[in-house]
């Protein structure tokens, strides 16, 4: 039986109720928050492989020439007696990094919370255009897959680290890969293709599917967040499918984009790539900093600080994120007069997230925090972004960034962005929306538990990394012996890689965690963090349209402890027309 | 120790070593700042039962207060930075009379290409040392950087020089050591499976030193 | 009634742009496609002038008269679009079918002439491996046919809808976002001829 509406365009639309089979329910559904599920098994799957991969680099670094354990169930093309091959080791280096970049941490933040965020808290029954949200995954699916099988084609997976950068990657009698590198390169076309339709949907979702009364200044910040990140994912991720396609038909026929014998540009593969590089820096950044400001003001009971700058930083950020990329190719032989204006802009660009670090502060300032999983997770982001952030100052500046460009410095940098950042604020996220996905709470305590250690062993795998960049330690070394101004430094390694192995098992707690909260989990109700966004005021798990009735909206995101509301300390979007809040003190 | 930066043996490597401690102090005190502020905020205003946290949408004069600190350090930050970085790497920033020679890599190795007896680089009697760099002390070098396949990066840590060696280009590359002694060449760009095995030897001597070791080496061939 | 939805008091959603949803949709993928040709031709750009002395004059490698003409017929299904969509506002269902069959038949006559430049080039050894320009030449014009073939795909399929009277002065909307795709691709085609062919 379906049910007809009259839209208020005008047009009669036919809603399926809940008889849809378990294929269309399930499988090819197109309802935003089964899209957003499905995303998250996909993301968590690769998170996982990713953790795996950097488990086997960070053995051999700390142990060089030693078998792996397990290491006889790798083939000699691989691992012979356990013993990692140095082709083994880059495929290793550059899919930990493509698993992490692309599909684990890219799909977490966008595949998973705009689709299921944004209806929700914009007040939209669902996405603009569901069936395209429904192939974006089915597209994205493909992708992960040939990533994966990439290993065991002959040649091993792609080996020229996850920017690919040419013409190593163009030239298998150089890199000794070849079908690898296709492989890499079709997944990531596919995945490309996935992210822009999915980016199309989130754009117009927002710009036209907001409930009554959800103006722009009313929207939570993650939705802002994602819609930035959409905007910066449409305008970028096109550029890089341009830049593989070239590669691709250097390799396969006989084109010479990349390849210098005949003229063509090396560098050219550097700009466009970091020309979408640099815009995926912060698509990988920006969500979670929605979720955080979010979670921050929920933990705080404290409206976001500064709300209207918090926005002006996105929108500034997504304008300034396609001027600066020039900064990671200050050494590649660019022109050094190009090298100073993008030292300046990438200056610049720092100031919106300093604003932003200052204004999760001003949160914090005065609150009442409850510090339950999420607010952990979303202090544990600002503290690591933080430091992600500064560490960055340093390869702005030109001049240093030629002692430090390509080392263990980088490496730290990265890590403290896209694992202390991103991934703190993923976790954060996960915590705090579980019980909206899946109708269940997760476990408090091994939450907690998880924070801490995670936190603890992050940084003892993280922070050293900074001195053996300082050391002058090169990155994507199979084996960092052999240096003399790197003697005495291989215990670093070994501490690290101890520690990595405890982050790696604090991470299985999290498994542990979601695995059982998903069946075994108490029942939540609709809003168990008192929260005022919209989708709290619906039940959990939302039913299929998301409301009974669209809500309308009557005040900004984060009213929590508003004086006109005396019987509790938050006030939801949708209640109470007749409380008024100013939009500053 | 190594918790710091190595040894520096270029003229131009105390402008650099600057920069990083400028930039130490600059960011350790917004981290001081930030890390103290969160921890004191979270000790501070944790949950106490009957209380209400204060409802604030923000402050413009801290908000501009903050944002343009921070903007005007970064500028000045980036000024400062540009001068150094126009003295080291500036096309024409290399000294008259630096003494030229050729560094051509190739997968696994660097090959170092010297005048010959005739002193001038480019002329047919240049002889090729594989991975071996010879030059004399308190001399400005400058470096012809050349790759024959893919990516290199040429990296000597004490020299604080890095450039990426492309194919298809000739960049130049110059420093000049203010110490003799034996130091290694390193490929920090991603270049292969021997990639970590791409080194050289460098070795700096006195002038009359060189001297004697290029005459050696040019009556030999 | 589980699944259905209704708005509060028959209150419209807000709006941050005045059209209806499926064309703001159309605008954002085009401005994505948008980057993605601006990434090769910014390429090309490039590699054209790192390596201004041995680049090929145009006109004595590809035929210029032939693509000339084959331009004027890929803007004359522009016309055609236009038509079929002022047709359809109106209700005039068979101007409706006739303009969308001619937009999708010339559309398809444009991909069959660069299909034989395409075979008389090879055939004179002008391939994707000739050189930046073949590489160039080939990658771009490539792409471009590509997006036009997908385009005479759905105008098939709009023309058999038309035919079907599916199209009238209220349901439109189909029409005119591919219309707006259609556009596009042909603007591309202008760019694209200026680029490769005569400059
Ligand atoms: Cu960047
Ligand atoms: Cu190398």
């Amino acid at each position: 039986m379906a049910t007809i509406v009259a839209e208020p365009t005008g047009r009669p639309v036919v809603r399926e109720p809940h008889e849809l089979s378990f294929i269309r329910k399930y499988i090819f559904s197109s309802d935003h928050k089964v899209i957003g599920i499905q995303f998250l098994f996909l993301s968590l799957f690769f998170l996982l492989a990713g953790g795996l991969l950097a488990m086997m680099i960070r053995w051999q670094l700390a142990w060089p020439g030693q078998p792996m354990p397990l290491g006889s169930l790798f083939p000699e093309t691989m691992a012979p007696d356990g013993i990692m091959l140095p082709e083994f080791y880059n495929s290793l280096v550059t899919m930990h990094g493509t698993f992490m970049i692309f599909f684990a941490v890219m799909l977490l933040l966008v595949g998973v919370f705009a689709n299921y965020l944004i209806p929700l808290q914009i007040g939209a029954p669902d996405m603009a255009f569901p069936r395209i949200n429904m192939a974006s995954f089915w597209v994205a699916v493909p992708a992960g897959l040939i990533a994966l099988a990439s290993f065991l084609v002959e040649g091993g997976a792609a080996g020229a680290g996850w920017t690919s950068y040419a013409p190593l990657s163009a030239m298998p009698e150089a890199s000794g890969v070849s079908l690898g590198q296709q492989m890499w390169i079709v997944s990531l076309v596919l995945l490309g293709l996935s992210s822009i339709l999915g980016s199309t949907n989130y754009i117009t979702t927002v710009i036209n599917m907001r409930a009554p009364g959800m103006t722009w200044m009313r929207l939570p910040l993650t939705v802002w967040a994602l819609f930035i990140t959409a905007i910066l994912a449409l305008l970028s991720m096109p550029v890089l499918t341009g830049a593989m396609i070239m590669l691709l038909f250097d390799q396969t026929i006989g084109t010479h984009f990349f390849l210098p014998a005949e003229g063509g540009q090396p560098l050219l593969w550097q700009h466009l790539f970091w020309f979408f590089g640099h815009p995926e820096v912060y698509i990988l950044i920006l969500p979670a900093m929605g979720f955080t400001s979010e979670i921050l003001a929920n933990g705080s009971r404290k409206p976001v600080f500064g709300y209207h700058a918090m926005v002006g930083a996105l929108v500034s950020i997504a304008v300034l994120g396609f001027m600066v990329w020039g900064h990671h190719m200050f050494q590649s032989g660019m022109n050094p007069l190009l090298a100073t204006s993008f030292m300046v802009s990438t200056m610049v660009i720092a100031v919106p997230s300093a604003i932003k670090t200052f204004n999760w502060m001003g949160t914090m300032w005065r609150g009442n925090l409850h510090f339950h999983t999420p607010m952990l997770f979303a202090i544990g982001f600002v503290m690591l972004f933080v430091i992600g952030g500064l560490s960055g100052i340093f390869m702005a500046s030109a001049p240093f960034d030629i002692f430090i460009h390509d080392t263990y410095f980088i490496v730290a940098h990265i890590h403290y962005v896209l694992f202390g950042g991103a991934l703190f604020g993923i976790f954060a996220a996960i915590y705090y929306w579980f019980p909206k996905m899946f109708g269940r709470m997760m476990n408090e305590k091994l939450g907690k538990v998880h924070f801490a250690l995670t936190f603890l062993f992050f940084n003892l795998v993280f922070f050293p990394m900074h001195t053996q960049g300082l050391a002058g330690m090169m990155r994507r070394l199979y084996q960092t012996t052999g240096y003399e101004h790197l003697e005495g430094l291989q215990w670093t390694h070994v501490l690290i890689t101890i520690s990595a192995f405890g982050l790696f098992l604090s991470g299985m707690l999290f498994a542990v965690n979601f695995a059982w909260s998903l069946f075994r989990g108490p029942k939540a109700p609709a809003n168990p963090w008192n929260a005022t966004t919209l989708e709290w005021q619906t039940p959990s798990p939302p039913m299929h349209g998301n409301w009974e009735e669209v809500p309308v909206v009557y005040h900004g995101p984060h009213e929590y402890s508003h004086p006109d509301v005396a019987d509790k300390d938050w006030l939801a979007q949708n209640e109470r027309p007749d409380v008024v809040s100013p939009a500053r003190p | 120790m190594k918790w710091s930066l190595p040894e520096n043996i270029a003229t131009y490597g105390g402008k650099i070593d600057a920069i990083f401690w400028v930039i130490t102090v600059v960011t350790g005190i917004a981290f001081v700042l930030v890390e103290v502020g969160i921890i004191w905020f979270a000790v501070k205003y944790r949950r106490r039962e009957g209380r209400r946290a204060y409802y604030t949408h923000g402050n413009k004069a801290l908000e501009v207060l903050w944002t343009s600190v921070p903007a005007l350090a970064l500028v000045a930050l980036g000024i400062y930075s540009a001068d150094v970085w126009a003295q080291i790497k500036g096309r024409d920033s290399a000294p008259a009379g630096s003494l030229m020679l050729g560094v051509r890599a190739k997968q696994f190795e660097w090959n170092v290409t010297y005048p010959g007896a005739d002193g001038t680089l480019g002329t047919s009697d240049d002889f090729v040392v594989r991975n071996q760099l010879h030059f004399p002390v308190n001399r400005p070098i400058l470096i012809q950087l050349e790759s024959e396949d893919v990516l290199h990066s040429f990296f000597i840590p004490q020299l604080r020089v890095k450039q990426d060696a492309v194919p298809g280009m000739t960049i130049p590359v110059w420093f000049e050591a203010t110490k003799t002694g034996g130091y290694q060449i390193g490929c920090a760009e991603l270049c292969g499976l021997g990639h970590y095995r791409m080194r050289a030897r460098v070795t700096i001597h006195e002038p009359d030193e060189y001297e004697r070791w290029h005459a050696e080496q040019v009556a030999s061939r | 009634m589980a699944g259905a939805v209704t708005y509060y008091a028959g209150r419209a959603p807000e709006r941050g742009l005045a059209v209806y949803t499926q064309k703001v949709g159309m605008w954002v993928f085009l401005a994505s496609e948008v980057m993605f040709f601006t990434s090769l031709i910014g390429s090309y750009i490039i590699l054209r002038f790192g390596a201004s002395e041995t680049w090929p004059l145009p006109g004595e490698v590809l035929n210029i008269p032939i693509t000339a003409i084959n331009t004027f017929i890929l803007i004359c299904s522009s016309v055609t679009m236009v038509k079929a969509f002022a047709a359809a506002e109106v209700g005039d269902k068979r101007g409706t079918r006739l303009f969308t069959l001619a937009t999708a038949l010339i559309g398809s006559t444009f991909l069959g002439v660069q299909i034989l430049e395409y075979r008389e080039l090879l055939h004179e050894g002008f391939g994707p491996s000739s050189g930046l320009y073949g590489s160039t030449f080939y990658t771009m014009t490539g792409f471009h046919g590509f997006h036009v073939f997908s385009g005479v795909c759905c105008l098939f399929w709009a023309s058999w809808k038309a035919f079907r009277g599916g199209y009238d002065n209220r349901a439109y909307k189909g029409l005119e976002v591919l219309g707006l795709y259609w556009h596009f691709v042909d603007l591309v085609w202008i760019i694209l001829f200026t680029v490769v062919y005569l400059i």
